[in-house]
């Protein structure tokens, strides 16, 4: 009897950062294409063809979904995050994850509450100048060097953005737009083309 | 791009040998050059026994094939050969037995190993066929280490499928035999990357190093895909006596067989070829024009960026062969010095560690150890 690819299987592949053996080892990395399919299964067994969240409440799913696609936003020929599926990703992975849930839970708290101490406001609610002046702050590692108190909020961002590239680039919006064109089928191989000189 | 850096510095890179198959055989079609074979193949044009040598053994009718099982331990009788092999039916959880007048051993090598050492009995009290004491030393792993360029040649290459086959197209086997090096032994370099299918963590080392968000980072992470070339050493260690593996006295599986207990220190030895690979793998990225991205302490733990020992997973030695069964567990057929009907064909009968890779070897010495155990078996002496 064959055996489904469990959450857990998926979590625990992706959680090894290094591919072992030798530099050509792909498994790990291929996982990720298996967390967006059930994301995608999800969709077409429910009647709404929505993904329930596993982990993430209704304010921070929107949270979530914001921030991502402000870090990998759409351009005039590709989607964004969002079409690509990067917050269901990142929801998937932190619901079997307590080390996600932490950081990015966390994180999330921790950005509501320096908006509303700042603002007066939750992130959401902000207003756009507000949104891309806090972001401004957390997304460079240098400005917690000036500023101890950013500190958490730029661990939870580079946590964040790495996420949300992982969700992206793994899916078929992502692959396209780097312009991969591997995992076919040839009969014959014919080579690449010359490395430009210069 | 790196062959003519190598040229330059004159490391030998040559066109590695794989086992995939160019042309048809015996019904398995060539590859396809869908670079998906760390997934297994569908076609079976990249060898892996399952796919090439089990079929056709199936098909003479004579083999039988038994699954959903785990070898618990391999029984002797009074005369000293071993008479049967027991093991656990995964499904049903009870414990079966097999009667042969052979047996071979073939679990992997510290798999096999661990069968022996867990196969006491008033003959043999410190496991089977280790009368020497042997059985669960010598083990040695791969020596490892990694670096990786940027080149930013690469970005201004165009969309392109660059898998071809799998696995290695060039490598740089050993060149530095014919001089005095600082270590002895030696290593080879795998390498690779490029337009590689993106996975997980792919653009972690973008994001860390551009940061920000939005347009910029987004076109960033493409301008940077297909940029970086990651090289591997992977080079011969010599065993020492404070690295082999016993059997733990305190863990079992979900099966109820003692487990593994693995003791691991690298040698000076090792050390130094791995800050040997660092020095080469810079050395080349700088010659073909590239950044070297890589830092590694020459203090620590991972010292000049060696692997874990275990890491590279292509350990051998364990039972290894000899002619003096005082210092050996098998003689030069995999035969085990103690019990004439047992053979041992995996990794664990090499001497010495081949840098890594030792799967054609295995197959040609099972090859040999099968045929010299035909004819004695015909002869009358299992």
């Amino acid at each position: 009897m064959e055996r489904v690819i469990s959450r857990r299987d998926i979590l625990k592949t992706l959680a090894v950062s290094v591919p072992a053996g030798s530099v050509l080892s792909l498994i790990p990395l291929q996982a990720g294409q298996h967390a967006h399919e059930m994301v995608k299964q999800e969709k077409r067994a429910l009647p709404t063809g929505q993904y329930s969240p596993k982990y993430f409440n209704a304010h921070e799913c929107a949270t979530l979904r914001s921030l991502c696609q402000t870090i990998i936003p759409p351009d005039d020929q590709t989607g964004g995050a969002i079409e690509a599926g990067a917050p269901e990703f990142i929801d998937l992975l932190t619901s079997e994850n307590e080390e996600y849930q932490r950081r990015l839970g966390g994180g999330l708290i921790w950005l509501d509450a320096t908006c509303s101490q700042r603002y007066g406001k939750l992130y959401l609610d902000c207003a756009p100048g507000q949104q891309k002046e806090i972001l401004d702050l957390i997304s460079y590692r240098r400005n917690a060097e000036s500023n101890p108190g950013l500190q958490t909020g730029v661990q939870f961002f580079g946590f964040l953005r790495r996420l949300t590239a992982d969700g992206f680039f793994t899916n078929e919006i992502g692959i396209k737009y780097l312009g991969y064109r591997g995992n076919d089928y040839l009969a014959e191989f014919p080579g690449c083309p010359p490395v430009p000189e210069g | 791009m790196v062959k003519r850096a190598c040229d330059k510095l004159g490391v030998l890179c040559v066109p590695s040998r794989l086992a995939i198959l160019t042309q048809p055989l015996n019904g398995r079609p060539p590859c396809h050059y869908c670079d998906q074979c760390g997934r297994g193949c569908k076609t079976a044009s990249n060898f892996s026994s399952s796919q090439v040598l089990i079929p056709p053994a199936l098909a003479t009718s004579r083999l039988t094939l038994i699954t959903h099982a785990m070898a618990r331990e391999i029984l002797v009788g009074q005369d000293g050969k071993a008479v049967a092999v027991s093991y656990i039916d995964k499904r049903t959880r009870n414990e079966q037995q097999v009667r042969a007048r052979a047996f071979v051993v073939a679990a992997s090598t510290c798999e096999s190993t661990r069968l022996l050492l867990n196969s006491k009995s008033r003959l043999f009290p410190n496991g089977l066929a280790n009368s020497s004491g042997v059985v669960g030393r010598f083990l040695v792993d791969s020596v490892g280490s990694d670096g990786a360029g940027y080149f930013p040649q690469l970005e201004r290459m165009p969309a392109h499928n660059h898998d071809g086959v799998g696995g290695l197209h060039l490598y740089m086997p050993w060149w530095k035999f014919d001089r005095k090096n600082e270590f002895l032994r030696g290593y080879h370099i795998e390498f690779g990357g490029g337009r590689s299918l993106p996975g997980v963590g792919q653009f972690h080392g973008v994001c860390e190093h551009s940061e920000g968000y939005g347009l910029s980072l987004k076109e960033k992470c493409r301008q940077m895909y297909g940029t970086r070339i990651g090289f591997s050493g992977r080079g011969e260690m010599i065993a020492n006596d404070q690295t082999y593996c016993d059997i733990d006295p305190n863990v079992v599986d979900r099966w109820g067989i003692p487990a593994l207990r693995f003791h691991f220190k690298w040698g000076e030895n090792e050390i130094k070829m791995a800050k040997d690979m660092q020095e080469t793998f810079r050395a080349i990225v700088e010659a073909a024009g590239g950044t070297y991205v890589t830092r590694t302490e020459a203090s620590g733990e991972n010292r000049y960026g060696i692997s874990e020992g275990g890491e590279i997973i292509h350990e051998v030695g364990t039972v290894r062969m000899g002619k003096n069964p005082r210092t050996s567990a098998l003689n030069g057929f995999c035969q085990a010095h103690d019990v004439k009907n047992l053979f041992v064909t995996d990794g664990a009968c090499f001497v010495s560690n081949p840098d890594k890779n030792p799967t054609l070897t295995i197959t040609a010495i099972s090859w040999r150890a099968s045929e010299y155990l035909l004819e004695q078996a015909k002869s009358g002496n299992l």
